[in-house]
């Protein structure tokens, strides 16, 4: 089972994660803000997740750790 | 198992960059490599001025602040003065192909060992999206508000194309980071460039097109598409030098 962990507070909520990601697991928490007043990502589905790490490889402030 | 987490050669803080700017993904690449071949102990890296110039906050390896466009001569001193340590230059457009372009251009004649990391984005991030010698015909940016016209200010610059043509450079490549393939693709030349020069083999350079959502007006998936449809067309992915090989197939 695959294990997603974000540092949220440097999250810029940009959603290029939301889009690579095959399962759609991910989606930007529009009822919350981060410290830089961004929506951060979260794991909507996260037992939909695969671990295939293309939100990791995608995300430009490297906040997603993928474990299998 | 880690599938991916950040990279040893990365400093654990926020990068300035706006949302969804590729830099990152490109700083992410570089330091990957750097892990993956070992070499952050004996690696310096040169910052341009630009969106990146602040690029020695974040890697973990030395680096060094270079004057606007004078990375390939401060990365020549330091190389020269130090063969044993890896220099690479990260640089933008603005940096690389406008007022430094004369030291990359003589850089690779000399076939100097060093490694350049090239962001292509068609415009001047840092200053606000003014019009780059990259940015596209058409193109509407702050000093082209109808778009680049040609017989005002010429054709864009293609940078592998014209570096090409010399003896000199070893390797020089185009790639683009707007999608998994891609990025990979990308991750594999950067190592390349880097290999590069641990075997002696002289100058390379990797373009990368990137995106720019805040200068050029669009979200950063938008950005990404732009690439694929306006950007790609005239500024082609592929290796456009590697003498090795081509001495090799002789």
């Amino acid at each position: 089972m695959a294990k997603l962990t974000f540092r949220t507070d440097n999250c810029k909520g940009c959603g290029l994660c939301v889009d690579v990601c095959p399962k759609k697991v991910l989606e930007l928490a529009q009822d919350k803000i981060n410290k830089r007043g961004h929506h951060p990502v979260e794991a909507a589905r996260p037992d939909d997740c695969i671990g295939c790490g293309s939100c990791a490889i995608m995300c430009p402030d490297f906040i997603i750790k993928v474990e299998r | 198992m880690i599938v991916y987490d950040k990279p040893h050669a990365l400093l654990d803080v926020p990068l300035h960059y706006c949302p969804g700017c590729t830099h990152g993904i490109v700083h992410k690449l570089v330091a990957e490599v750097i892990d993956e071949l070992g070499i952050e102990g004996k690696t310096i890296g040169i910052a341009p001025v630009g969106c990146s110039v602040m690029a020695y906050d974040y890697f973990a390896c030395d680096m060094i602040e270079a004057a606007h466009g004078r990375a390939p001569a401060v990365a020549t001193g330091v190389k020269r003065a130090d063969p044993t340590k890896v220099v690479f230059t990260y640089q933008g457009d603005g940096d690389l192909a406008s007022i430094g372009m004369a030291e990359t251009v003589h850089a690779a004649a000399r076939n100097e060992n060093i490694t350049v990391i090239f962001i292509n984005n068609a415009i001047y991030g840092m200053t606000g999206g003014q019009m780059a010698p990259t940015s596209l015909v058409g193109q509407v940016t702050q000093t082209s508000p109808y778009g680049r016209d040609p017989k005002l200010c010429g054709y864009p610059i293609k940078v592998c194309e014209l570096l090409s043509e010399l003896e000199g450079p070893e390797y020089l490549e185009r790639v683009t980071v707007n999608s998994i393939p891609h990025i990979r693709a990308a991750k594999k030349a950067i190592k390349k460039a880097f290999q590069n020069q641990l075997d002696g083999k002289g100058f390379s350079l990797i373009e990368v097109v990137s995106s720019c959502p805040t200068n050029w007006g669009m979200t950063p998936q938008n950005a990404l598409k732009w690439i694929e449809e306006k950007m790609l067309p005239y500024y082609p992915l592929g290796v456009y030098k590697d003498r090795s090989a081509a001495e090799v197939k002789e």
